[in-house]
């Protein structure tokens, strides 16, 4: 029997980034529209395993999901041992303009989730004219800490159980269990400080609140989809980015803070007319 | 429902594993009337219901009864299917040592859920 290889390549990329150099780890797949795909704080690129398997996307789209320096096989820049990790807005645009750039994408589709639908509010404030279309995930334009961040890193608990336990009630109670503790075993798996080094920029940082009204989505069309069970980027506060921008936005039902990796089949049911409407711009 | 607790999680191999390094007493109050659950190596050993006069114990989970009420149903509403979500949303207090809860909140959140299993019979 010929082995069972899933059709995703995953490759590491050097490059310099924010004035460093690293080494990035990057899976893609399919071929078209580059879609850059970003993942949530404190996890990695393998939360996008359902969208790069699926030929429904991947024949017109190239999928692109990269793990971010610190995060799953991508290693954090040489003297990580002496510093706090901690993400910043400006940090973080910088990194997707420099990954993009790296990679020579012409105007791809950006799409990220949670911190990733954070950051795409940013690019479509700031760089709008760098992508084609912008697509956010569990996007609220802030998030108010609603508990002690310090817990999720601290010698006398272990980091991975406790990250994976307080993100564990952002997933869908229907979400099936192969897909809910997959995702839960990305968290398991952070480096230490990783996830609160992520919420810097998602509860403090990365507050986009009194920009929102500037984004100016005829010069790049922003779409949101949003978990009607995610209680961190609440509907509210994606209707809200909606209201005030005109971007196309859809609650889904069934789904909390983790669509693409909680449960693949249904978030890609979602996805697909939004990307027929990219195919089409 | 806070009496089925402590049955439920003792007939759950998998999840008294989970907790094989609890060994602490910890409070669920449901308005003003509190119980005392002790956990010893993963097992309810003994659930004492109030009034106290000197309670000891590491952390208390406190809300109104509409609150757990919701909280336990098989497939609870939107907003009431996890502790944090009350928490952010302020219909549940989580007080006192933290450590012991957080060090097992995998293991602490399926304790606190487990009525949701007695209901689904």
């Amino acid at each position: 029997m010929s082995p069972r290889f899933e059709p995703i390549t995953g490759r590491y990329l050097q490059l310099d980034l924010l004035g460093k150099v690293h080494r990035l780890y990057l899976e893609e797949a399919g071929q078209g529209i580059p879609l850059l795909c970003l993942h949530t704080a404190g996890s990695d690129a393998r939360q996008y395993r359902g969208l790069l398997n699926d030929a429904r996307i991947t024949k017109h789209f190239r999928v692109i999901a990269f793990d971010m320096p610190w995060h799953g096989k991508s290693s954090p820049p040489a003297g990580w041992q002496d510093t706090d990790y901690q993400l910043t807005s400006r940090d973080y645009v910088r990194m997707i303009l420099e990954v993009a750039d790296a990679l020579e994408l012409d105007r791809p589709v950006a799409m990220g989730c949670s911190i990733g639908g954070r950051i795409v509010l940013h690019l479509a404030h700031e760089h709008p004219q760098r992508f084609r279309a912008l697509v956010g995930l569990e996007s609220a334009a802030h998030t108010d800490a609603y508990y002690d961040l310090a817990w999720l890193n601290r010698p006398d608990v272990h980091g991975g159980m406790v990250c994976a336990g307080v993100i564990s009630g952002l997933v869908a109670p229907v979400a099936p269990a192969i897909d809910r503790w997959e995702t839960l075993w990305h968290y398991m798996q952070s480096g230490p400080g990783v996830f609160k080094g992520d919420l810097h920029f998602y509860m403090i940082d990365g507050d986009i609140r009194d920009r929102v009204d500037q984004i100016d989505i005829k010069r790049c069309p922003l779409f949101l989809l949003t978990g009607e069970y995610d209680y961190s980027c609440t509907s509210e506060g994606t209707l809200d980015i909606a209201k005030r921008t005109g971007a196309q936005a859809t609650i889904m039902q069934g789904l909390g803070h983790f669509p693409m990796s909680e449960n693949p089949e249904k978030f890609i049911s979602y996805l697909l007319p939004v990307l027929e409407k990219i195919r089409a711009l | 429902m806070i009496d089925k607790i402590a049955s439920l999680v003792n007939a759950d191999p998998r999840l008294v594993h989970r907790g094989r390094f609890v060994d602490t007493t910890f409070m669920v109050a449901i308005d003003d009337a509190a119980t005392l659950l002790r956990v010893q190596e993963g097992l309810i050993t003994k659930v004492t219901p109030g009034p106290f006069i000197t309670p000891d114990y590491s952390f208390c989970l406190r809300a109104s009864r509409g609150v757990w009420e919701k909280f336990w149903q098989p497939l609870p509403p939107l907003g009431y299917t996890d502790i944090f979500a009350l928490v952010k949303q302020k219909l549940m207090r989580v007080e006192g040592n933290l450590h012991p809860f957080m060090a097992n909140l995998l293991y602490f959140k399926d304790v606190i859920a487990a009525p949701r299993r007695e209901t689904k019979r």
